[in-house]
């Protein structure tokens, strides 16, 4: 086969991603970088589902951190107040996801720009405000402990299992996204980003078509939010906040808008960061609102598309 | 048979009545032009032909059907298509993607079925592409097919927008200026295009400065001025109107006038 | 009654704030079309200078004064440094500048400054006024007396000056003032810098009373946006009206419903000005051309 023939494949980027879960804990010196993997797997699948959103369909979301608070507080509330199995409750936290973003959704989502984004940031603060205040729930802003995943009678514990668990949601997730790019709904999407009226003429139901990926890029951040709780075992309000929020935009931005596999490189590089600079904690909000400025001021493409066309000028 | 009738469509804008009304009936299979000076109302009334503005005063039928205050979505499925006077192009895809796009009315897939990729969506991405590829070479833009659609230059983004109408296999097409900016080669095979359009038994509507090209086109000319019909009839007949004389020599000056009747 | 009185007052006090901040806005945003989300971090450097400038010893006039200056030098920065360099760029890419610029300035003040709350001595002595069996703290009549001279201060200029009038012509249409010689990127510079001037003197006045921290802006940049929006984005008397507004509605269900849930109020109100009547009370309807 032919090299050309090889890159033509769909599915090559998720046989390339799941080479790289696969292959990197070969290089993996200690216990720890199974659980820096795992951080950024949980949080690479929350960033493809917002990138779905973002860099597809072109509708800015400041408030999906409350997603993942959700996703986060249904494997905490359901196993301790209703003695629900974990599995079951990330399912149901992620349809209730779902039944939200429909619920706000609907109305929020005709509006555009700064409008969109202030309806979506008040709505992540709302989620985080609730989850701070129901205290009897949730612990209030001390948090509360999520018991730990049984999955078949196996307890689910330590980073090299969730590295898995987590790397095989990521990739899973990250074909589903391949595969609706490739797809009527996609090709839509890309069209409502780049003209609404000219998709609205061409007979796209827009108001439906953005409702439908706004509730699917927030069942991906509410099982990245169940992940990240299981995996942690304890979990606070912060999770929904306003900072989520914008973590979750840089790690967008920073990879790519549009680009799927950038969603992993701006995850990997922002949860990396603060593990490898320890001055990172410190300046932690100063750098990362620094990066989101950068980005957008400099580099609005992103590293991975911008990689891309600098090494496609370059084989020329 | 009539297939798009308007009847005593109004509508406001600050006050200012934009379009004040105006009727039109428009035969299937007919190339019906709608012209007039800048600012008479050609666009406002194509936006309201479309769906996208909805009307203060009067009522649409399409095919028979009153489609009175229908979005434009609504409209397309219904097999109404249109382009735009200044481009709406989906300019981060290809020119492929973006008569597929066109398509998407035809699509029979759910969103489940998209996500998993189920042999479903593989067959209609088949046929889409090559129904797609069908109407780029209508328009001589074969070639064009992979480029990002954003590095045409205006002549075959015009037609790009024409093909992507197409690609909905409507039954009425309104152009909006398909010409304008175009050179007299482009302009021609835009009138070339229109002709094999009409040759479908598609009807079209069509919003155009270029007189030219209008008078040797349509089937039947409407005038507006001021929001307002000013003549309707055959091309002849719309030449020869003291009154339309008189509307482009007030308000436009010779030249376009001199250019009307040439 | 008593009760209520005291709810009201409250309520215009921090209203009067979030009307400032809502100010802020508007001017930046008629000048540029720019909602600049950095708007309630101009509140927390006014704060928190004048803070640290009197712990440093400073005296409190000086150190509001200081206060003042280094905002409006922040506010300057961000047009220059962030918004010029991005011109073209779309609407969206320029609310992540300003909520990068937002995030970058907390993160900066959290290592400047520190993480604790903070208060400054009231004006006029910290003992209440009894009114119509109310209390009202003196330094609620000066953040009232405050607000009112900034809003009179505003118009005066707007109305007087040539400046100001260079200022509507480019909020009317920027191109047209371009034309007739306005040099509009110093009417955006001079927006951004009044504009955090006036969110650092908002600032100063209502420390005293509701503390101020390193993560204040947040909360205060959404009500004030609320309340814009609530005024109708655009509109200087709607800004001030809509502040005012919010601060009562937030005050009086922080009374009688629930004080934990009194930040949840602005951000209903979002949602449902912005679905209901997106033009807002004072505000225009725009229509899409095509």
């Amino acid at each position: 086969m032919s090299l050309r023939a090889l890159l033509e494949i769909r599915l090559l980027p998720a046989i390339l991603v799941a080479a790289i879960v696969i292959i990197l804990p070969l290089f993996f010196p200690s216990a720890y970088y199974y659980r820096i993997g795992a951080l950024v797997f949980i949080f690479a699948l929350a960033v493809v589902g917002l990138n779905l959103l973002m860099g597809f369909a072109g509708q800015v979301s400041l408030g999906h951190a409350g997603f993942l608070g959700i996703g986060a507080y249904s494997v905490a509330i359901g196993p301790v107040h209703f003695g629900a199995p974990s599995w079951l409750c990330l399912f149901v936290g992620a349809i209730l996801s779902g039944a939200v973003a429909f619920a706000v959704g609907r109305p929020i989502l005709k509006l555009k720009g700064h409008y969109l984004a202030v309806a979506t940031l008040g709505f992540g603060l709302l989620v985080a405000i609730v989850l701070t205040n129901e205290a009897g729930w949730t612990g209030g802003p001390d948090g509360m402990n999520v018991p730990a995943l049984t999955l078949f009678g196996w307890r689910v514990h330590g980073s090299d299992a969730w590295y898995w668990i987590a790397g095989a949601t990521f990739v899973g997730g990250f074909l589903l996204a391949l595969n609706l790019m490739e797809s009527p709904t996609g090709r839509a999407l890309q069209a409502i980003h780049d003209s609404e009226i000219a998709a609205r003429v061409l007979g796209i139901d827009v108001a439906r078509k953005k409702l439908t990926i706004f509730i699917i890029s927030a069942m991906y951040a509410s099982v990245a939010g169940s992940f990240l709780a299981l995996f942690n075992g304890l979990i606070t309000p912060d999770v929904a906040g306003f900072l989520g929020s914008i973590e979750l935009v840089a790690m967008v931005v920073l990879g790519g808008m549009g680009s799927i596999f950038g969603s992993l490189v701006g995850a990997a590089v922002l949860v990396v960061l603060p593990q490898v600079l320890t001055i990172f904690h410190e300046y932690e909000q100063a750098l990362l609102g620094l990066i989101v400025m950068v980005f957008m001021i400099f580099l609005r493409q992103g590293i991975v598309p911008s990689v891309t066309v600098a090494l496609a000028g370059w084989r020329k | 048979m009539m297939i798009l009738e308007a009847d005593r469509l109004a509508i406001t804008f600050g006050g200012v009545r934009a379009i004040d009304g105006v009727s039109i009936s428009i035969a299937s299979g007919q190339v019906f032009s709608i012209i007039g000076p800048n600012g008479s109302g050609k666009t406002t009334l194509l936006n309201l032909v479309s769906g996208i503005y909805t009307p203060l005063d009067g009522s649409i039928r399409l095919a028979g059907e009153t489609v009175t205050g229908l979005a434009p979505d609504q409209l397309a499925r219904r097999g109404l298509s249109r382009t735009f006077q200044n481009l709406q192009i989906f300019s981060h895809m290809s020119v492929l993607k973006n008569v597929m796009v066109g398509r998407h009315r035809h699509e029979r897939t759910g969103i489940l079925a998209d996500l998993l990729h189920w042999p479903s969506v593989a067959r209609q991405n088949q046929a889409t592409r090559e129904a797609a590829r069908v109407a780029l070479a209508r328009v001589g833009l074969a070639d064009l097919a992979e480029r990002p659609a954003g590095s045409l230059d205006y002549g075959a983004l015009k037609r790009l927008e024409i093909a992507r109408a197409l690609a909905s296999e409507p039954t009425v097409l309104l152009l909006d200026e398909p010409a304008a900016g175009c050179n007299p080669v482009e302009t021609q095979e835009i009138d070339h295009v229109i002709r094999s359009i009409v040759k479908e038994g598609i009807t079209v509507v069509l919003v155009e400065h270029d007189m030219r090209l209008v008078m040797n086109i349509s089937d039947r000319v409407h005038v507006l001025a001021r929001g307002r019909t000013l003549a309707e009839g055959t091309p002849q007949q719309v030449r020869s109107n003291v009154e339309v004389i008189e509307a482009y020599l007030g308000v436009h000056g010779s030249q376009e006038a001199a250019h009307a009747f040439d | 009654m008593a009760e209520l009185l005291q709810f009201v007052f409250s309520g215009l006090t921090v209203g009067a704030i979030y009307a400032l901040v809502a100010l802020g806005f508007t001017l930046i945003y008629n000048a540029s079309d720019i909602i600049n989300f950095a708007q309630g971090e101009f509140v927390m450097l006014g704060g928190m200078t004048t803070v640290f400038m009197a712990l440093a010893g400073v005296p409190l006039p000086l150190a509001a004064l200081i206060a003042i200056i280094v905002t409006t030098g922040v506010g300057l920065a961000l047009h220059r440094f962030a918004i010029e360099p991005a011109r073209g760029a779309s609407s969206v890419a320029l609310i992540m500048i300003t909520i990068g610029a937002s995030v970058f300035l907390r993160g900066v003040a959290q290592v400047v400054f520190d993480k604790r709350f903070h208060s400054l001595p009231p004006l006029f002595g910290a003992d209440s006024i009894q009114f119509g069996g109310a209390a009202i703290l003196p330094q609620s009549l000066v953040v009232l007396a405050g607000a009112t001279v900034i809003v009179i201060l505003l118009w005066l200029f707007v109305e007087r000056t040539l400046l100001g009038k260079a200022v509507i012509a480019t909020a009317a249409n920027r191109l047209a003032a371009r034309l007739i010689g306005v040099d509009t990127r110093r009417i955006v510079d001079f927006s951004f810098a009044v504009s955090a001037a006036i969110g650092a003197i908002a600032g100063i006045l209502i420390t005293p009373i509701t503390l101020t921290s390193y993560d204040v802006g947040t909360l205060l940049a959404l009500k004030g946006f609320a309340a814009a929006m609530l005024g109708g984005i655009g509109s200087p008397l709607g800004a001030v009206v809509g502040g005012l507004l919010i601060g009562m509605i937030e005050a009086l269900s922080a009374g009688y419903l629930s004080s934990s849930y009194k930040d949840a109020v602005a951000f209903l109100i979002i949602l449902v000005v912005l679905v209901a009547m997106p033009q807002g009370l004072f505000g225009r309807v725009k229509v899409e051309r095509v």
